[in-house]
């Protein structure tokens, strides 16, 4: 998986977690909750989602590498990889 | 000595205040939305309960495939962004949406209206059973494992949910909570809002019920464990409380929110008013854990229509709390006939027949198809009554055609629920 991989299924869960956001001019290095309407509750709706569809889990010391979406790919798209070399 | 007593007589000169301010308060009905099985307007309702249409369909219930329920077809998005429909319930969109209609409906000017003096008081028969069946659904396809169980079950399935979620859409500081009285919550909406009324508590009240019930498949399951599930090959007519061949609840959600006011302020505002709280009464059997006691029953409406300063002979329409089950539409039956045995002119007529049973929110909006009879005069009739069965006849049963009434001035609503709880409310016609 590449980060560009991995920012698209982070982008598809943000979509379904606050669906009344415009998703299409997000800035990857802007942190999202400066572009989007998100509190720490929707925060703990990624992480959940992230858990339930592709088996990753983000401990809570990490949240903070959630901010944007350049950092969501830095930090997930191993996590991803680790996960698909296991299946 | 002399300042207890100058004390005494000053608590007395308050207490005479307050129970003459009690006594007194007259509150009326000055705004409605609701959304049920047959309509999500108040016009639309009452033009199908007077043409017989029925909002009973098949859905699929969890585990239990087809059965007959009532499902509300409102736009939740008219009212809520998409973000708080997903986080919030079910019943709280439909709270939302209907305390959004009655507002509107009323005519409030709320933009300048103090927030800290509305109060919320919304019926639940129950809450919590649709997202908690959701969550152990959910985690059942991850091995049972918690972590799955999501952050937002506590505030879905507090017990005042609906109630808090429509405080959070209109900005209400007042009191916002739910009553629990099983099916006869709609009812005790309204009561305990005249209540908090009468004391000052409030100056408008958003009061009714609310119900998402057909969302747990545990209702429909515990129903049929008892014996008391209605079926039919024909959805629209599983529902048909005092026929011969009733076979039981049809399980419904739905919802119904009054404003309500005390008439100087609905005056001063020139508020249209469909009808003021004559009376009521909430007993209990202390019998049983389901079995109606029609003496109980009797009493309550006794009680309901004396609090009101009338008569069973003043008495007009009396919507019956009737869910087709077997043994309870006989036992209510008893109780009217008991009450109102020689009122020629009472008219008798149940909505459950239309929409099914909406638990908390069935005595609101039963209520509601009835009001628009203090002006057109026409009772809505019961349906699916094809072979009326000898022990539910009663005088003036309103059967499968609406009636033309000579008045409609007093409407007794009755609702009554599981662990004997039992509530009637009297609604007259408003008269300056």
């Amino acid at each position: 998986m590449t980060k560009d991989d991995c920012k698209k299924l982070v982008t598809e869960i943000i979509a379904d977690i606050a669906p009344d956001e415009d998703m299409t001019n997000l800035k990857p290095d802007v942190r999202l909750r400066d572009q989007l309407q998100l509190d720490s509750m929707d925060f703990l709706d990624i992480v959940m989602e992230l858990r339930k569809r592709h088996g990753i889990e983000v401990p809570e010391a990490d949240y903070i590498q959630l901010a944007s979406l350049d950092s969501c790919a830095e930090y997930l798209t191993p996590k991803f990889n680790a996960i698909e070399g296991k299946r | 000595m002399a300042r207890q007593n100058s004390l005494a007589r000053c608590l007395d000169r308050v207490w005479d205040h307050l129970h003459h301010f009690m006594k007194q308060s007259r509150i009326v009905i000055t705004g409605l939305g609701l959304t049920a099985p047959n309509g999500n307007t108040l016009a639309e309702y009452r033009q199908n309960l007077l043409t017989g249409v029925s909002g009973v369909e098949l859905i699929e219930v969890r585990y239990m495939g087809a059965q007959p329920a009532g499902v509300c077809h409102f736009d939740p998005l008219k009212h809520q962004k998409k973000k708080d429909v997903r986080i919030g319930t079910r019943a709280g969109s439909i709270s939302i949406y209907c305390a959004r209609e009655a507002l509107a409906d009323s005519g409030l000017s709320w933009d300048g209206f103090d927030k800290s003096r509305a109060g919320i008081y919304l019926g639940i028969t129950e809450h919590g059973n649709v997202e908690t069946e959701n969550e152990i659904y959910n985690v059942s396809l991850f091995k049972h494992d918690t972590k799955f169980w999501s952050h937002h079950h506590n505030p879905r399935t507090v017990a005042n949910n609906p109630a808090g979620e429509v405080s959070l859409n209109l900005g209400i500081t007042g009191p916002a909570y739910t009553l629990g009285a099983a099916c006869a919550a709609g009812n005790l909406g309204l009561i305990h809002a005249a209540q908090m009324l009468r004391l000052g508590e409030v100056d408008v009240a958003f009061a009714g019920g609310v119900s998402e019930s057909i969302g747990t498949f545990g209702i429909f399951a515990a129903f049929k464990s008892q014996g008391a599930l209605a079926s039919h090959p024909d959805p629209t007519k599983a529902s048909r409380p005092f026929d011969r061949k009733r076979n039981g609840i049809v399980v419904s959600e739905g919802g119904c929110i009054y404003t309500m006011e005390r008439l100087e302020d609905a005056v001063a505002r020139g508020a249209k008013i469909y009808g003021e709280i004559g009376g009521y009464c909430v007993n209990s059997d202390a019998t049983d854990y389901v079995l109606p006691n029609a003496v109980r029953q009797a009493e309550c409406i006794r009680r309901a229509i004396a609090h009101a300063g009338l008569t069973p002979g003043d008495i007009d329409i009396v919507n019956t709390h009737a869910t087709a089950t077997p043994q309870g539409d006989i036992q209510e039956c008893q109780a009217i006939r008991e009450v109102f045995t020689g009122c020629a002119g009472v008219n008798v007529n149940n909505t459950k027949s239309f929409i099914g049973h909406a638990m908390g929110a069935a005595g609101a909006l039963e209520l509601a198809g009835n009001l628009p009879s203090f002006n057109d005069l026409t009772v809505h009739p019961t349906i699916n009554v094809d072979d009326l069965d000898p022990q539910c006849e009663l005088p003036g049963l309103v059967l499968n055609q609406p009636r033309l009434a000579k008045r409609v001035d007093a409407i007794l609503n009755n609702s009554f629920g599981m662990l004997g709880i039992n509530s009637a409310l009297v609604i007259v016609r408003h008269r300056a």
